[in-house]
């Protein structure tokens, strides 16, 4: 049997000089041989007996961009909650590479060991400046100690402008978060994610509140980003899903409908019956 | 996310005028001591006993205060406990003192005069050692601080938070509170202890002992502001905000807020017990009084008072509440709690940022 790795592990080999420069597609230590760096296996999950996630079963491959659609309430945050240690699995089990058991880690060790989320309402630290909040996401030690000795290195600095350039918020660096728009905010939140270096990058509703012209500008940013990571993208907008694109997953009452490219899971009957049906 | 905003503005350093109103402060706060031992009782510059006692006393609220304010105005938790750890760093100061008083008790015995009272023949276990000041000061420090990682430990783990977390501390130095109080319990119960006469063989009246003990109180008042503001303005101070505004996120970023909680909760319960160590040789008394819930609550109205999330403010509304206290329950003692509650429910509606929002927002405006 493998051994899982140790969160330890991962959080000094994220502190390499050369890994600051930019994402990266692995982390050394996730065994990722069969291609898939995410396996949700049949999982089940209920509030008070309402089945949220009714035997789900999903996996991302290594360097995808896959995009999830469904009606409202069909499952998508859940199924990031499950991902990210928030919420607990009745059934079923979730693996990140082969040996990562992700069921037997808190939220903030699933975090260092490679996954970030985009929270569906954009969530930053308001009362900090745009660059302090990349800061603190910053990959790095995340001790007490690390903590109270922590200075900004100059090749953290070089990282930080040029994820503010990514986000085009670097003219707002030294402003609040939040006195940003929700847009702005949207951006921020996608740079801490990318200041963490995750490989898999879970993003839920991440144009919701964007002008087009902001949409368009995501759109590009996440294709720039697909291949040095994985990437999971929960969206209503279809324009937005038909411009990053390849493969497509309807949820629906917590399991999957189907699966495939745009225009597959468009003629599918019965995705268009949980559309426009009932 | 206003008062996120707000709190943000009011942790930045103060402008100048307010700086040099603090040198001020600092420079009075100095030479009162030398006023009370150098100068004569009838002269207008003459700081007497009741003042330098008054003055010391209300010191030692300000540091529990900020203690306060470290969990409660940065880190978001609001705890109605902390008179608890104020006190049992009282106790611990006070063993020794009890200790100090030798052979010079009512009944002149080795033994605390309660024990005698009790007709104990031998000291119990936990007084061992505390005729030692260096001993009681460990106590005093350690037991509050032991307390708080046991306490913060569970309730943290298990993710208690808001109004349940207050509940909680708000419970726990009530249940102390009725522990003291019982005789068999070994702090003298409902008495607690006074009667003090020494400390390290010098009289506990002498002006010369007042005076120092009053100047350790500014001493360790400016400690603690500057290992706050040191605090605060490190990345760890960052990540308290972080687990005021927004803990989620900050879980999500690979931290995990426990060990940030557990680290400025048992460290402001620490500052609190030294606190209570100095308060207790200069007022002369420590009961368990002290831990009764109104007078943690009343912790917290200073903070709020004051100005949360800020290190100064915390310690302006301890001083100003507990200087308008001292006048009030002289003239007209009837109305002080009518005073306090009126003035926490103003500061709630109208000063979010308390007393030092106005400050500021004079400043501002002008
Ligand atoms: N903590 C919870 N307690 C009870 N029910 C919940 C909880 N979280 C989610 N649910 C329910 O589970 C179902 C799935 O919710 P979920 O948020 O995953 O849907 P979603 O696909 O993200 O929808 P949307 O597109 O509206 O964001 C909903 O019916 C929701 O009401
Ligand atoms: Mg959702």
């Amino acid at each position: 049997m493998m051994h899982t790795t140790t969160s330890q592990q991962v959080q000094r080999e994220s502190w390499d000089g050369d890994t600051a420069a930019s994402g990266r597609l692995l982390q050394p230590g996730l065994d990722v041989t069969h291609g898939q760096i995410l396996y949700l296996d049949d999982i089940s999950v209920s509030f008070d007996g309402f089945r949220a996630l009714n035997r789900l079963s999903l996996s991302i491959a290594v360097g995808e961009l896959r995009c999830i659609i469904g009606p409202n309430g069909a499952g998508k945050t859940t199924m990031m909650d499950v991902i990210t240690g928030k919420t607990r699995a009745d059934s079923g089990s979730a693996f990140f590479g082969q040996t990562i058991n992700l069921a037997q880690h808190s939220e903030a060790e699933i975090a260092q060991l490679g996954i970030g989320r985009k929270f569906q309402k954009p969530t930053v630290f308001e009362a900090m400046t745009v660059q302090e909040n990349l800061e603190l996401a910053l990959a790095g030690p995340r001790s007490v100690w690390a903590s109270l000795r922590a200075r900004l290195t100059g090749q953290q600095r070089d990282r930080i402008d040029e994820l503010l350039t990514l986000i085009r918020l670097g003219e707002q660096r030294a402003r609040l978060a939040g006195l940003l728009s929700h847009g702005q905010k949207q951006w921020l939140e996608i740079g801490m994610l990318l200041a963490q270096e995750p490989q898999l990058l879970l993003l839920d509703e991440p144009v919701a509140g964007m002008t087009d012209a902001e949409t368009e500008k995501t759109a590009e940013l996440l294709l720039t980003l697909k291949g040095r990571h994985s990437l999971m993208v929960v969206e209503h907008d279809m324009d937005f899903i038909a411009s990053i694109a390849g493969k497509v997953t309807v949820l629906a009452e917590g399991a999957v409908l189907a699966e495939g490219s745009l225009q597959q899971v468009q003629a599918d009957e019965r995705v268009i019956e949980v559309y426009l049906g009932r | 996310m206003q008062s996120a905003l707000s709190l943000r503005l009011a942790q930045r350093i103060g402008p100048l005028p307010l700086k040099l109103a603090g040198a001020a402060a600092l420079a009075v706060l100095l030479a009162m001591p030398a006023l009370h031992l150098w100068t004569d009782p009838a002269s207008s510059l003459h700081v007497s006993a009741y003042t330098l006692t008054l003055v010391g006393k209300i010191l030692c609220y300000a540091i529990v205060a900020l203690a306060m304010d470290l969990v409660w105005g940065y880190t978001g938790l609001l705890s109605l406990g902390h008179g608890l750890f104020f006190a049992l760093g009282g106790y611990g100061m006070g063993m020794y003192l009890m200790r100090a008083i030798g052979h010079d008790g009512n009944y002149q015995s080795d033994l605390p005069d309660f024990m005698v009272f009790l007709d104990w023949k031998t000291l119990p276990w936990f007084w061992q050692g505390s005729e030692h000041l260096a001993w009681a000061l460990c106590l005093a420090v350690g037991v509050p601080g032991l307390l708080a990682l046991v306490f913060g430990w569970l309730a943290f783990r298990s993710r208690i938070k808001g109004v349940y977390f207050s509940i909680m501390t708000q419970a726990l130095t009530y249940a102390a509170m009725l522990l003291f109080f019982r005789n068999e319990t070994g702090f003298g119960g409902n008495n607690g202890f006074t009667d003090f006469k020494r400390i390290l063989g010098y009289g506990i009246a002498e002006p010369a002992t007042r005076a120092t003990l009053f100047l350790l109180t500014v001493l360790l008042l400016v400690a603690a502001l500057a290992a706050g503001f040191w605090l605060v303005h490190s990345k760890f101070g960052r990540i308290l905000t972080a687990i005021r505004d927004a803990e989620s996120r900050l879980m999500f970023c690979g931290y995990n807020p426990l060990y940030y909680k557990l680290f400025i909760w048992v460290a402001s319960a620490m500052l609190c017990g030294l606190a209570g160590a100095l308060y207790v040789p200069q007022v002369g008394i420590i009961n368990p009084g002290e831990m009764s819930p109104a007078n943690s609550i009343e912790i917290a109205i200073w903070v709020a008072v004051g100005g949360r999330g800020s290190l100064i403010g915390p310690v302006l509304g301890a001083g100003f509440i507990n200087a308008a206290k001292s006048w009030f329950t002289v003239a007209f003692p009837e109305y002080w709690l009518f005073f306090l509650g009126g003035l926490f429910i103003a500061t709630t509606l109208f000063l979010p940022r308390g007393l030092l929002g106005l400050l500021r927002r004079h400043k501002e405006n002008a």
